[in-house]
């Protein structure tokens, strides 16, 4: 294995997803030298031109966009006290991997949190009695306000194509839109897509009941796009292969199709593929990195030089890179020191299927965000306290895939045999979902730091998860299996079956959630609570950037690209215009 | 033509087929359909690459029960639809090679851990193949595949619920019900594949269900409510049926 020692460049960018390509791009422009480091293989828009990407067995089956368990594994357990075990095959959350990350593969549900969600912890101080709520919750507030976010969310969402219906303009609330929704500086940039007959349903019941349905957001664009950085994105045509596919029409916003077309022309630009940083090498003083140890594609091992490093890859391997490296104090759950691997949180789903022997969903006509949603049940919109718990959900009907393979069968369809094949025939394109996507707090005892047992490929300890539901969530899942309940009853199917967890339920690694895993190197106003400034920027090691959901502090009933585009971009901007000019910490405490 | 004269047909059948591709199927003026369904080998004519002799007759038998042929409806059984060859074909392959394989393990571990167990689905199929026919043999004197369709059901009905003692036969490693949650899954995969894995014959389970497969173009469509689609499914290697 030979050590080679590469020409160094202004930044390092470690992780070619959504906070990888957007940093990259946006530095660039600024004259940097850029170089990418990628763990996993290009992924390139001809990869995925129609109609390869029509393949639920390819894409849904053997995750082909997704990074491996054999290559990026993590271990979990439930409390402090358990042995963790390895993720050796993904379930609950399935990381993106290779150029575009999890960013290539997502369903496109491109929405903002409300501006409760981003001041939480000053929510609660004021909404909720002291002791109402578990005392080991550590929700707290992003570190920054809404209007200073808000122009970073229009910017994010004009680069995507954001597709919807606007529901508060400039404090104007918009008829048909979100009335939950914080000011918006600029209306969507294009309209809702197309309504499905679930959505109409959906909708129509949700508005009888008195909750405010609007179209789901979406960065599958519903016209033709051209965003700021001058890529062109295609209207969507509907084709059904979009949550874990990537999209064969140009029209799910992408790295690929939003940034990666333009980043490429640029001269200033470069990335490797598959290219696996090990660990960021710290000065002796530990206050700036000189650069990145990397393995190359043909096993060398290569060491990066750089006056910028960013951590732009999953939430979990920007912590675990952290970790490895010696970036910030690692967290001790028992004395609460330490920043990195605290306010670890995921998140739950649930909700209930729908049948109707006389009704044709179509599910195969569909975008990842064909949908309808409403937010009245979000923290500061409900009474919550009331009912002694901290969270909410948005509340849904989406028509995400109609791929026979997830196909849903009524309650008592047996699983094999006559009965099985009978019923899918029987039931196939006869099913609705009402969905939640529901918050989830941060806790003293949720975290995350390196494994004592399991190591990676390179012999380096593995990423260790320690995290289970808590009451205060499972006390949420049983207030909206009633809400939901009240829907179904309403929409009157022929049958219906619930999906919630019960109040003893352990989180079950085997059933895909989402891939919105947050936190542990979260962004805030104080150093002894939070590994990154609201430039997600470390507080100990000022020249490494960490932008990702892992700046989350706890996790919001909103799907998270949206805050993770925001966020980086305004990072990227105090580099920009400060951080050049005087590097050093832009935060002062 | 060729389809009119079975002989024919059979002599068509036995040369080379998986090396044709369906475009040159259709050349010789099959229609798409017709060239679908005979670019898929017939399965007694198959030989499997991966499955000894003895866990292919298992795999034959099993899968049949899964999904079984006739019932009430349209749709095909597993045998119909070459679901055999399309598990053969993928374990052959680097299918398993995802899984994340480093030691200690805990088989024991509550299932909503997910998989713990130190075997590649390959070694899961082999190893359960092998217990399943000896469990047989000490209870009725037969391997899997000479039981009647009731008593391997019945098999397949307590593999599901871990009701064959593994670990009397010597296997501490896995449960029963994964050798059954392997092979219901890979079997449903093969059914509702796309045809060019192997599987989905002449994508008769796509046209019994009412799925389009890889038309993926609805812009037109999104707007109809409550009209089931009228149009028939196309294959990733353009077939249409």
């Amino acid at each position: 294995m030979a050590q080679i020692t590469k020409k160094e460049v202004d930044v390092v960018v470690c992780g070619l997803g959504w906070a990888g390509s957007l940093m990259s791009i946006e530095l660039a422009m600024a004259g940097l030298t850029v170089r990418a480091l990628e763990k996993g293989p290009d992924r390139s828009y001809d990869d995925f031109a129609y109609p390869k990407p029509a393949d639920e067995y390819a894409y849904a089956v053997r995750n082909k966009v997704m990074t491996t368990p054999a290559a990026s594994a993590v271990t979990v357990r439930y409390t402090m006290n358990d042995t963790a075990l390895p993720t050796r095959k993904w379930g609950a959350f399935v990381p993106g991997g290779g150029v575009g990350g999890s960013g290539l593969h997502w369903t496109g549900v491109l929405i903002r949190p409300t501006p409760t969600d981003i001041k939480l912890k000053s929510y609660v101080d004021e909404a909720y009695r002291p002791g109402i709520l578990q005392e080991d919750m550590r929700v707290r507030d992003f570190p920054f306000s809404w209007e200073e976010i808000e122009p970073w969310f229009d910017k994010f969402e004009r680069i995507c194509g954001q597709s919807g219906k606007t529901g508060n303009l400039r404090g104007q609330i918009q008829e048909g839109g979100d009335p939950f929704e914080g000011p918006r500086s600029n209306p969507y940039p294009l309209p809702p897509l197309e309504d499905t007959l679930n959505n109409v349903m959906f909708a129509e019941a949700a508005k009888k009941l008195g909750y405010h349905p609007f179209p789901n957001p979406s960065a599958a664009a519903s016209r033709a796009w051209t965003n700021p950085y001058g890529n062109q994105i295609a209207p969507c045509n509907y084709c059904g292969y979009c949550s874990k596919y990537p999209c064969l029409n140009y029209s799910k916003a992408s790295p690929q199709t939003a940034v990666m077309d333009a980043l490429k022309r640029m001269d200033n630009f470069s990335y490797e593929v598959n290219a696996n940083v090990l660990k960021v090498v710290l000065h002796d003083d530990k206050k700036t990195a000189k650069g990145v140890i990397y393995i190359d594609e043909q096993g060398n091992e290569c060491f990066q030089p750089a006056k910028i490093v960013v951590l732009s890859s999953f939430q979990l391997y920007n912590v675990h890179l952290m970790l490895l490296s010696g970036i910030g104090k690692p967290y001790d759950p028992v004395t609460e020191e330490g920043v990195v691997g605290r306010n670890y949180a995921f998140l739950s789903n649930g909700g209930a299927t729908l049948f109707f022997k006389d009704k044709h969903f179509n599910p195969f006509v569909a975008a990842g965000p064909t949908g309808q949603m409403f937010n009245d049940i979000s923290p500061g919109n409900f009474d919550g306290p009331g009912l002694g718990f901290l969270g909410g959900a948005k509340i849904h009907s989406s028509q995400a895939t109609g791929t026979p393979m997830s196909a849903a069968l009524p309650k008592g369809t047996p699983s094999w045999g006559a009965g099985w094949k009978e019923g899918l025939e029987e039931w196939y394109g006869h099913s609705m979902k009402v969905s939640i996507t529901t918050t989830c707090m941060s806790y003293r005892d949720v975290y995350l730091d390196l494994d004592p047992t399991y190591t990676n490929e390179h012999g380096q300890p593995l990423l260790r998860i320690t995290f289970n539901w808590k009451q205060n969530e499972l006390k949420l899942q049983q207030y909206l299996k009633g809400i939901v309940g009240n829907i179904v009853q309403e929409l009157n199917p022929d049958s219906a079956s619930m999906s919630f967890l019960p109040m003893d339920a352990d989180f079950d690694l085997t059933k895909y959630v989402s891939t919105h895993n947050v936190g542990g190197a979260i962004m805030g106003d104080d150093p002894k609570t939070s590994a990154l400034n609201k430039y997600l920027q470390c507080w100990d090691v000022h020249n490494v950037f960490v932008p990702g959901g892992n700046a989350f502090p706890q996790n919001f009933q909103a799907n998270p690209t949206d805050t993770i585009g925001a966020i980086t971009l305004m990072a990227a901007q105090a580099i920009k215009d400060r951080y050049l000019n005087n590097p050093g910490p832009l935060v002062q405490v | 033509m060729v389809l009119e004269r079975p002989t024919s047909r059979r002599k068509f059948l036995m040369g080379a087929l998986m090396a044709i591709p369906v475009s040159a199927l259709i050349a010789k003026g099959l229609t798409a359909a017709q060239a679908a369904e005979m670019a898929a080998p017939d399965l007694a004519d198959y030989q499997p690459v991966f499955f000894s002799a003895d866990e292919w007759q298992f795999i034959l038998a099993a899968t049949d029960r899964l999904i079984p042929a006739g019932g009430n409806g349209k749709a095909p059984g597993a045998l119909e639809t070459n679901v055999p060859v399309f598990i053969d074909q993928q374990l052959d392959g680097d299918f398993g090679q995802e899984i994340y394989m480093q030691g200690p393990f805990n088989p024991r571990a509550p299932a909503t851990m997910g998989y713990q167990i130190p075997f590649y689905p390959q070694k899961i199929y082999q190893r359960g193949i092998q217990l399943v026919n000896q469990w047989c043999q000490q209870q009725m004197n037969q391997s899997f595949n000479k039981l009647t369709p009731a008593q391997q059901d019945d098999v397949l009905s307590r593999l599901q619920k871990n009701k064959v003692d593994f670990a009397a036969l010597g296997e501490e490693n896995m449960q029963p019900s994964h050798l059954f949650s392997q092979l219901l899954a890979d079997t449903k995969h093969g059914y509702l594949s796309d045809p060019m894995y192997g599987g989905n014959k002449g994508m008769k389970a796509w046209i019994a269900i009412g799925f389009p497969g890889a038309r993926a173009s609805y812009l037109e469509w999104v707007k109809q409510h409550n009209i089931p689609y009228p149009l028939g499914p196309v294959s990733i290697q353009g077939a249409r049926a």
